[in-house]
């Protein structure tokens, strides 16, 4: 339980003027559903760009699972373990949702053009797990029923659990999700709890960020509060609740 | 289950026969609609390998037709007097595509950052720097021979049987364009087989997932620059192989045959048809390269025929309808003529 899976050592990112991230040092240990919390433009959604590549941070870095992460290569981090659902939901919005999970198998398996052009034994029965696989996870975030749907006429909730599915499939040591209960009624909120609960239980430690304090405070092991880009608090959630900075800066506002 | 599997196997069977007997319906009109229906097979297969690129894996190239050109003379040059050299078909192909995916390579790798229109440019500038090349390498020393072009390139030939000339085959005689006829359609059949086993591969998936979002396929965990530089490879290696039987069947090239409105004309055909969609594809390669032929066919006798004299350049023509066709289908089919079933779904939503 102590373990710690990602540490991220003082990473600063800045826009122009704007100072995103500011020395934020944090660590996940492995199995925990961690929480990352903070007002609006705090930096949040920057953190997770930096740790999966899509952003070079401007100092510091990452050590993920024992060795430092790249930076600027996003496909890398999914081959360490790191998998990550979007804010603003982005799926392959023309290909089924399985073909969406599918998609996700890709950094696990092999195949290559000669496989593909050939179909030889390996590459045939590759494709067949593949696609279990694939269908067990659609039966994993319960939208089995939508498999072969286009994954852009999902309603806005299997849609996340769509994105949730697919970054499963590349068998993530870390799942980040990115606001996944955003636009959810109370009803499909408890439901996602529940899955990321599973989730958790199954071996994949996550990180969560979120708006609705009240589920990030039931769900997670430990809360980091970010704002102006700086790490305010890093405990659990009882300490963080009572904590005058966090008070101020978010949960009184 | 059985009378789908039943009614698919005629379908095939009857496809077959159309295919062995097209060739002797052409000769009627004479050898020349034989060696249009040639052109069309080989732009069925060139059309088959931008599709690669531009259809899965969404990158726009303008300059497809450069990787045709190396195909060609690496033909030419491995078979013809001009070197004298006289290669057998199983090792200049092999070459050709391997050269010719290799320029797929030097061009994707520099390149593979940009995106739409900015890709675009850089092919088109890709494609006429290849022909400019062709044109000047005949100085200090001669190896393209220039705008003269290299004559006289071998046939296609397995040992001592020549795809040029008759030959009687079972009492019938084949002529030349009609034996070049079966073995294109052979090397199309394997190009369709092989384009569909690629779009339902995870290598094929990953081309799709790029083109609808490049962020969430590197989230994944997908290479984007080796999958991306992975199409323009295949689709040259394609267009490699094209050209070089292009070149044998023609026993000349010159640098002529290799201008961005080649390039255009292919991509038009993938376009028109339905992008990424292989039926469509087809669809779009034989309507084009077939269309124009047969107005400068027609046109021309229609005229005197109707005017009793030669009112407009049948050439001139044959351009203004091709132009015409494409901003008709463009206006009113812009998935193209034969899109596949999602895109059609697509548009018909987004009209809605
Ligand atoms: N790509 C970008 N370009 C410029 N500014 C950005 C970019 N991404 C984020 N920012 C800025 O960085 C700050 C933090 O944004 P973000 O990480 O999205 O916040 P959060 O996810 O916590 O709401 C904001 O002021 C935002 O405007
Ligand atoms: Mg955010």
């Amino acid at each position: 339980m102590s373990e710690v899976l990602l540490e991220a050592k003082a990473v600063a990112k800045h826009f122009g003027g704007v100072q995103a991230l500011r020395e934020v040092s944090l660590s996940i240990r492995r199995g925990e559903i961690y929480g990352l919390i903070g007002p609006n433009g705090a930096g949040k959604t920057t953190f997770f760009n930096c740790m999966t590549g899509l952003y070079v941070p401007d100092g510091g870095g990452f050590v993920f699972a024992g060795a430092p992460l790249l930076a600027d290569a996003p496909h890398r981090a999914a081959e360490r373990g790191i998998a990550r659902t979007f804010q603003n939901i982005r799926l392959f919005g023309n290909m089924t949702a399985l073909e969406n999970v599918m998609v996700g198998r890709h950094v696990r398996t092999g195949a290559g053009i000669f496989g593909a052009m050939f179909q030889n034994a390996a590459t045939r029965a590759e494709e067949a797990a593949i696609r279990q696989k694939a269908d067990d996870l659609l039966h994993y975030v319960r939208i089995e029923e939508r498999a072969d749907d286009l994954a852009r006429n999902l309603s806005y909730g299997d849609q996340r659990r769509l994105e949730i599915a697919r970054a499963l499939a590349t068998d993530p040591k870390l799942l980040c999700l990115d606001e996944p209960a955003a636009g959810m009624n109370a009803t499909e909120t408890a439901e996602l709890r529940e899955l990321i609960d599973g989730i958790r239980s199954d071996g994949t430690t996550v990180l969560l960020i979120e708006h609705d304090v009240k589920l990030v405070m039931g769900l997670c092991d430990r809360v980091a509060v970010l704002d102006y880009g700086a790490l305010v608090i890093e405990d659990v959630p009882a300490v963080v609740q009572k904590d005058q900075r966090v008070i101020e800066a978010y949960l009184g506002a | 289950m059985t009378s789908r599997f039943f009614r698919s196997a005629v379908g095939i069977g009857l496809l077959a026969v159309a295919l062995i007997a097209l060739p002797f319906v052409a000769a009627l009109g004479g050898q020349a609609w034989v060696r249009i229906l040639d052109f069309a097979i080989l732009y069925i297969f060139l059309a088959l390998g931008l599709n690669i690129v531009v259809g899965f894996a969404g990158l726009l190239d303008l300059g497809y037709i450069a990787f045709y050109a190396v195909g060609a003379y690496t033909w030419a040059l491995l078979a013809s007097p001009h070197f004298g050299l006289h290669l057998p078909i199983w090792v200049i192909l092999p070459i050709g595509a391997s050269l010719a995916c290799l320029a797929g390579v030097v061009l994707g790798s520099p390149t593979l950052k940009l995106r739409g229109d900015y890709l675009a440019i850089v092919t088109l500038g890709f494609g006429e720097i290849v022909r400019i090349f062709l044109n000047n390498l005949n100085a200090p020393i001669n190896i393209t021979n220039g705008p003269q072009g290299i004559t006289l390139i071998d046939p296609v030939a397995f040992g001592s049987f020549k795809f040029s000339g008759t030959t009687q085959i079972f009492g019938l005689a084949l002529s030349g364009p009609q034996k070049y006829y079966y073995l294109l359609v052979t090397l199309a059949i394997l190009v369709v087989v092989i384009n569909l086993r690629l779009q339902h591969s995870r290598i094929g998936r990953a081309w799709q997932a790029i083109r609808e979002d490049e962020v969430a396929a590197k989230a994944v965990g997908i290479n984007t620059r080796n999958i991306k530089l992975l199409a323009f490879a295949m689709g040259a290696s394609f267009g490699g192989i094209a050209g070089g039987i292009f070149s044998a069947m023609q026993g000349f090239v010159s640098p002529e045959s290799f201008s961005l409105i080649e390039s255009i004309m292919v991509l038009s055909m993938v376009v028109l048809g339905g992008m990424g969609h292989i039926p469509g594809v087809i669809l779009g390669a034989v309507l084009l390269s077939i269309l124009p032929e047969a107005l400068r066919y027609g046109i021309g006798p229609l005229q005197t025929a109707v005017f009793g004299k030669m009112l407009v350049d049948p050439e001139s023509l044959r351009m203004l309808a091709f132009g015409l066709a494409l901003v008709l289908v463009m206006r009113f089919k812009p998935a193209g003529l034969w899109p596949s079933p999602t895109r059609q779904r697509e548009l018909a939503e987004a009209k809605s």
